[in-house]
């Protein structure tokens, strides 16, 4: 039997808070409570809440033929903590089904694999004792960057860290010609697997839903699972990969999309010859059919599949160096205040904020920013950065001086 | 003496530097027993009883008089032909069109409401706020026949001059705060070039804040020397400004404050701040203000990879503008063209030493700051590492420029200025 594999991105960032030139050296608390605490409780309501209680209701009622796929940042479970723990709960209850798969990240869902290994598997590591803490002693075993970013050489550190399989982007660039709807491996290491998101089925649901200029708009699940059926014989996988913020968030509940996922699994199971599956599983059943070259980082993000929503223009480029110049001395210092800040502040959405490529993603990009411009953004996370690198010099001075 | 003055804003209620001259003006006058009559477009009722204001939105304007439509037909083609506001939504643009299609000299007596709510500000009505200024001076000149001369502060206010003196005769001296190539380079607005230029015309003698003004106005204007005087502006308050605030960051600051436009000269105190850092680690900059150039400013610092060290605050006014004087190490005006420039004494007054361009008419009047040429970047750099570095020059001119500020009273301008009337009387 064929299978799909549904997984869920679930992020949010620590936004900072209005942070001015004055504060530096003054104020060390960099984070906008208010804001944080009600995104989190917005989304709660209208997304993580309903979702798990609807995703709960369908792994019961199929007995075992429904999973899904979840990942969360550190970043995002250090809020739920703080401002939601009815949703931790509910996220609890649903792993502990045994239906459902957690998967490995990086703790401030951060952009270290293009930079460092080091504080790449540093992060890697906080996060899976995170998941074990927070969800009873479980591990991850199969990974997936933030926003899927991967390459080559990440692939490499990530089998090295011991993971047997990693999730990314079905990029048309990389792919050409060939299929999304098969298992990959990883050039450097045949032994790492590869899940490609198939990103055209992927974004109906998540992008297109409710666009009504779309012209297979309304999204009725007879006519997905005509496209799930017009899938060659051959090709064994469907990876459905996306937001978990498209239920409910980006795609209000008004749109029908709770009822589009209600009405999904059983269709799936009586129309099609797909079943639902867990990436573990999948990389148990299925074989890779080849290697897949990809010697430049891809990512899930805008038209491009590339880094560019992040890294490439000037703003973001300094931001990024000079915070990575003091990754060295952090870990030494090991100090869990700075650890924390450290963390947080390598956070990508920082960086997408400082993006500058108004006139294709723009809009999305400014949906999601909570600055009027990517030049607020830049000066903002410049002081903070400013404030915190003088807090490091501090903490160098104190440390040296009782050596 | 009485001075029949046209100005357009008055402290408290003021956005630009011009309010404050004025203010001080009026005070030195006051303190030479000279009495003035100081009109505004609009008075908000706390200004500070020092003259005999009069509010220009309470005039009632006779309009049956022959002589006033004379000069609201000299007057309109300003209102029809000029955008000062480049950006307009389609609908406001139609209002503005249909508007200039009018034809406003055949416009009949309806036209002349009896009173005219001026928003004294500079918003997109200022041409027609100003022609209305205008014909409320010529009414203000009417009634009020006791004065001896007519004094107009800028563009402005020129055209209200020029009404005055044509209804009563008395004669006129324009005040030159800043021109139009101050503002805005080599690309004049023409119709706010020709109010100068007839206003200095119209002028019996001609006032500059500076001799780098006297000289925009003799050479741009083709106004004669002789017929201009140069009276440069002076402190309200001199005294040192012991200031609550501390500094926070162990690095020294160096401080741009001002509008980020072309004017302001932002990007060679960019480009300065770079060849110091390349040598100091131990300073910060600052850049505070907006402008249309900021983002342009953003960009050049991520590119030049100083961000971390490179901060912008945005505009700053009230307490923040102490502030940031308090914690500024040296301050710094690379202005292109300042007919003026009060700000670097405001930073002495905070005991900041300061560096100014030659380009500004303040480096006419302070002696103890470092002057550049805006444009020599490695000048700028080499000055702002020596002030930060050096502590004799920045102790001297911490300790001189205090004294040098008690000789910039706005009663020796005054003095000066009663001079300058009674010679232009005299004439």
């Amino acid at each position: 039997m064929r299978t799909i594999c549904f997984y869920f991105q679930v992020h949010q960032p620590y936004r900072l808070k209005p942070y001015r030139f004055f504060d530096i050296g003054d104020d060390h608390y960099y984070w906008d409570d208010f804001l944080n605490r009600s995104v989190m409780r917005r989304v709660a309501q209208k997304c993580y809440l309903p979702m798990n209680a609807l995703l709960l209701d369908l792994i019961e009622r199929h007995k075992g033929a429904f999973k899904v796929t979840f990942s969360f940042s550190g970043t995002f479970m250090d809020q739920m903590e703080a401002y939601a723990p009815d949703v931790l709960e509910s996220f609890q209850r649903l792993v502990a089904t045994g239906q459902v798969e957690v998967l490995s990240e990086t703790y401030g869902h951060s952009l270290a694999s293009l930079k460092s290994k080091e504080e790449f598997s540093r992060m890697v590591d906080q996060h899976r004792d995170k998941i074990k803490q927070l969800f009873n002693g479980y591990t991850p075993k199969v990974f997936r960057n933030t926003e899927l970013i991967y390459s080559d050489k990440i692939g490499e550190m990530v089998h090295d860290m011991g993971y047997t399989g990693v999730l990314t982007e079905g990029a048309k660039h990389v792919l050409g010609w060939k299929s999304p709807n098969f298992v990959y491996q990883n050039s450097i290491r045949p032994e790492l697997k590869v899940l490609l998101k198939n990103f055209r089925l992927s974004d109906d649901i998540a992008f297109r839903f409710s666009n009504k200029t779309w012209s297979d708009y309304p999204l009725t699940v007879d006519k997905f699972i005509s496209w799930v059926n017009a899938i060659p014989k051959s090709e064994p996988v469907l990876n459905l990969f996306m937001d978990y913020e498209t239920f409910g968030e980006h795609q209000w509940k008004e749109t029908g999309i709770f009822d589009f996922m209600r009405a999904l699994p059983e269709a799936v199971l009586s129309k099609t010859d797909f079943g639902f599956s867990t990436p573990s599983e999948v990389l148990g059943q299925v074989d890779a059919i080849s290697p897949i070259h990809v010697p430049i980082p891809i990512s899930w993000a805008d038209e491009e599949r590339d880094l560019t929503a992040w890294l490439g223009n000037d703003l973001q480029d300094e931001a990024f160096d000079r915070l990575y110049e003091l990754e060295k001395t952090v870990r030494q210092l090991d100090d869990p205040d700075l650890i924390r800040d450290w963390n947080y502040l390598q956070t990508s959405d920082h960086f997408y904020y400082m993006c500058t490529k108004f006139f294709s993603d723009g809009d999305i990009h400014s949906y999601f920013s909570p600055y009027d411009t990517p030049y607020d953004a830049f000066i903002n996370y410049m002081n903070v950065l400013s404030d915190f690198v003088l807090r490091i010099k501090e903490k160098k001075k104190e440390v040296e001086s009782v050596e | 003496m009485r001075v029949l003055m046209f100005g357009w804003e008055f402290p408290p209620h003021i956005s630009g530097g011009l309010g404050t001259a004025c203010y001080g003006l009026v005070k030195g006058m006051v303190h030479h027993d000279q009495e003035v009559i100081f009109v505004v477009p609009k008075l908000w009722g706390d200004e500070e009883p020092l003259a005999d204001f009069v509010n220009a939105s309470d005039v009632t304007i006779d309009y049956r008089e022959k002589k006033f439509k004379s000069i609201w037909k000299n007057l309109t083609y300003l209102e029809v032909s000029s955008f000062l506001v480049p950006y307009l939504g389609p609908e406001e643009y139609q209002k503005f069109t249909d508007y200039a299609i009018h034809d406003r000299a055949d416009v009949d007596e309806s036209i002349f409401t009896n009173k005219y709510q001026f928003s004294g500000k500079y918003g997109k009505n200022l041409m027609e706020e100003v022609s209305r200024y205008a014909l409320t001076a010529a009414q203000i000149a009417r009634d009020r026949k006791d004065f001896d001369i007519i004094h107009a502060h800028d563009w402005l206010s020129f055209p209200a001059g020029i009404a005055a003196k044509e209804i009563s005769g008395k004669k006129l001296v324009a005040h030159v705060h800043a021109t139009e190539y101050d503002r805005s380079g080599e690309s004049v607005n023409p119709p706010v070039f020709e109010i100068e230029k007839a206003g200095m015309e119209a002028a019996d003698h001609v006032v500059a804040v500076s001799q780098l003004t006297k000289n925009i106005i003799v050479n741009r204007y083709g106004i004669p020397a002789e017929k201009v005087s140069v009276l440069h502006n002076a402190v309200l308050d001199a005294s040192i400004i012991k200031s609550k605030y501390e500094k926070k960051v162990p690095e020294k600051i160096v401080t741009f404050l001002g509008r980020i436009t072309f004017q302001k000269g932002p990007e060679y105190f960019v480009e300065a701040a770079k060849k110091v850092m390349d040598r100091d680690d131990n300073v910060r900059f600052v850049m505070a203000g907006s402008g249309d150039l900021l983002n342009r400013m953003i960009d050049r610092v991520a590119e030049l990879r100083m961000g971390h060290k490179f901060h912008f605050t945005g505009f700053l006014k009230g307490d923040d503008v102490d502030h940031m004087y308090a914690i500024s190490d040296v301050y710094v005006m690379p202005s292109v063209s300042e007919p003026f420039g009060i700000a670097p004494l405001e930073a002495v007054r905070h005991n900041t030493p300061t560096i100014i361009s030659k380009q500004s008419g303040v480096a006419e009047v302070l002696q103890n700051a470092i002057k550049i040429d805006f444009w020599d970047v490695d000048a700028m750099a080499d000055a702002m590492f020596a002030l930060l570095h050096y502590q004799g020059i920045s102790k001297m001119f911490k300790e001189l420029g205090s004294e040098e500020l008690k000789n910039l009273k706005w009663e020796h301008v005054a003095a000066k200025l009663v001079k300058i009337y009674e010679k232009t009387l005299a004439q």
